[in-house]
């Protein structure tokens, strides 16, 4: 069980911004989000999207733990 | 310092607040970013801006520390607006205290580029031709690429 953050058009797609998800790791974790919703799925695997965990940005696999918090980030346009 | 501002931000008022009571300081160099009513030549109504609150700050604290450790400067201010905002609001607003302009002058520009490439917001224009989602443009990381074009990798 991880708490899951959408930021941005990510949140639009997906249709929510936060939710609590049974899930041991991150690639489990975007499994089951694909496996629900395959336009966010893909979305989520491809391009530009960056994975952050517990406010680290995250490359590969990682363990998810009940406290853990994933946030998913598209490309950032600030300023 | 920064701070995510869900109100309108005035940057007369961070300004002179900024300047206010120093005596060590002899350059303050300021930016304000506006939103603009067109982009790439599409009409812009209103513009919503997502933040990741907690997160977002720790990017631009980051950011921020980068900045003091790269030039000579005082003090840093950075506040950032989130949420909806009208047409010609102030979305941002920099400042950089130095002891001599030149330090001040780099340093405003180095965050800002820092800023609009890596800075967690999601900007999301309306208008007549309906919403987009807006991302960094070239133009934005050719910016924050010059800043490392002679360091060691």
């Amino acid at each position: 069980m991880a708490t899951v953050v959408m930021l941005g058009q990510l949140a639009e797609l997906a249709g929510w911004r936060e939710r609590r998800l049974e899930a041991v790791t991150l690639e489990a974790l975007k499994a089951l989000l694909s496996s629900e919703d395959p336009a966010l799925g893909e979305r989520l695997n491809g391009p530009g999207v960056i994975t952050v965990v517990n406010r680290q940005m995250v490359r590969g696999d990682a363990e998810l733990g009940p406290d853990d918090e994933v946030g998913f980030l598209p490309p950032v346009s600030g300023g | 310092m920064v701070s995510l501002e869900a109100d309108a931000l005035d940057p007369g008022a961070l300004l002179a607040n900024f300047c206010n009571g120093r005596s060590d300081v002899g350059a303050v160099v300021s930016f304000t970013g506006l939103t603009r009513a067109q982009t790439e030549g599409l009409a812009v109504s209103r513009l919503s801006l997502d933040a990741w609150p907690g997160y977002t700050e720790a990017v631009m604290a980051q950011v921020e520390a980068e900045t003091r450790a790269r030039f000579s400067v005082i003090d840093v201010l950075v506040a950032h607006r989130w949420g909806d905002l009208a047409v010609g609001e102030p979305i941002v607003f920099v400042a950089v205290a130095a002891e001599h302009r030149r330090a001040a002058f780099e340093a405003a520009d180095f965050l800002m580029d820092q800023l609009k490439t890596r800075a967690p917001f999601w900007k999301k224009e309306t208008g007549p031709d309906g919403q987009r989602w807006i991302e960094a443009r070239p133009q934005d990381h050719a910016d924050a690429a010059r800043w490392t074009a002679g360091d060691t990798p």
